[in-house]
């Protein structure tokens, strides 16, 4: 089982579902994809068995073979390649690399270069597997860090993917492939906004979801009536709580303060295996 | 001599567009007789690298100087490394702004006037901060 936690606004509380749920289950191995402010280790504070680096590959020219025939740079659709007055540029933070001016290259060259661009760390907290990227600062794209934080996915154990914010590239990779996605919103104007947006996302990727609202109790009625309307289960509603907001404010997971939540936790991964399959 | 100028419409009437990369038009202009050709300026929807695709095209095209109104990091080093002279703070019309260049009233810029992903309105660019 693959479940990603996603949505649309920030701060909803997607780490809190992804990290309190992965404490309440077996044999779980939780993904933290938001690899600009992965949060998910700070809850846990597992002890970290393994660090290794990303890298993408980039063009790397040799001008002595390279006759400025700009074959390069008009293929490529990102524009990180520049040809003109005898003189021929890289800009590697703009480059998304896929290779294709290696390939169109009719003299060979281009070869590849490494740059490392962020790196991923393994480790176990609580018998929790985490395993989480961080994208190196003034780095432009989180994809290939996600990526290589999903390569670790293993598949047998429950797997949960604790997406970024947002609905653009870092949040289709990281939900990709999962068998269920559990949208968390807070009743709000703005939770609301960014969830029907995350919907589209998530329709489009043809992902069975559903909806935790958090913060339950502030805010008003419209995301309730949104998801009636559109036939989008609500699986939980976690309350706006001073004690819930005190553990959150300490970096205490809650669950491991009070355990009557591990019980909803595990009652929420059932309905969603049984969404998933059904 | 060709001069290149970023141009919100398609003559020599229009105004000078103050994006480099993302205009909407490029008029390359002979400063003699004033005849000109009206490209759009197909780097306005790159995904990133509009300025380094928008000099890409101006390159090809052979001007020998650039007007505009702003050009950001890349714009101004694909174009300096093109040997291309870069004219900006320029507004008007196209045709006002060419006379004025002729004249010797405009100066060339010698470092970028704005920083990346200005010509991108309210909108997220390409690599900006998060990606949304």
């Amino acid at each position: 089982m693959i479940l990603s936690i996603a949505s649309g606004k920030g701060g909803t509380g997607k780490t809190t579902v992804a990290v309190n749920m992965a404490l309440s289950l077996e044999n779980v191995q939780l993904l933290d994809c938001d690899v600009e402010e992965p949060n998910d280790h700070l809850l846990l504070q597992p002890k970290i068995e393994e660090t290794f680096p990303v890298y993408v590959r980039v063009p790397n020219i040799n001008l002595e073979k390279c006759d400025y025939c700009a074959k390069c740079a008009e293929f490529c659709a990102f524009n990180a390649l520049f040809v003109a007055n005898k003189q021929i540029m890289v800009f590697p933070e703009i480059c998304h690399n896929c290779g294709g001016c290696t390939i169109v290259c009719p003299r060979k060259a281009i070869s590849e270069k490494r740059r490392k661009i962020g790196r991923v760390k393994k480790g176990f907290a609580d018998g929790v597997e985490l395993v989480f990227g961080e994208l190196s600062v003034g780095e432009p794209m989180a994809v290939p860090v996600i990526r290589e934080v999903k390569r670790q996915m293993r598949d047998d154990r429950n797997v949960i993917v604790d997406s970024p914010p947002g609905t653009a590239c870092p949040v289709v990779e990281s939900v990709y492939g999962s068998d269920y996605c559990v949208l968390v919103t807070e009743p709000t104007p703005f939770g609301l906004y960014d969830l029907k947006i995350a919907v589209e996302v998530i329709e489009k990727l043809k992902i069975p979801f559903g909806v935790v609202v958090n913060q339950a109790g502030i805010g008003d009625r419209k995301v309730y009536e949104y998801c009636k309307e559109n036939q989008i289960p609500v699986l939980l509603e976690i309350p706006y709580s001073r004690r819930i907001a005190e553990l959150y404010s300490s970096g205490i997971p809650f669950v491991l303060e009070m355990p009557e939540w591990r019980e909803k936790f595990q009652e929420l991964f059932s309905a969603v295996e049984r969404r998933a399959s059904g | 001599m060709k001069i290149a100028v970023s141009a919100v419409g398609n003559t020599l009437e229009a105004q000078v567009d103050r994006r480099f990369g993302r205009c909407a038009y490029f008029l390359i202009v002979d400063s003699e007789t004033l005849e000109f050709d009206a490209f759009s300026n197909e780097a306005s929807s790159a995904m990133g690298g509009a300025g380094i695709q928008a000099a890409q095209m101006i390159a090809k095209k052979e001007a020998k100087v650039v007007i505009t109104g702003n050009v950001g990091p890349n714009a101004y080093g694909t174009l300096s490394a093109a040997g291309i002279e870069i004219i900006t703070g320029a507004s008007g019309t196209i045709r006002e702004a060419v006379e004025k260049y002729k004249k010797g009233e405009l100066k060339k810029t010698g470092a970028p006037t704005v920083k990346g992903h200005f010509g991108m309105g309210g909108g997220q660019g390409q690599g900006r901060g998060k990606q949304r």
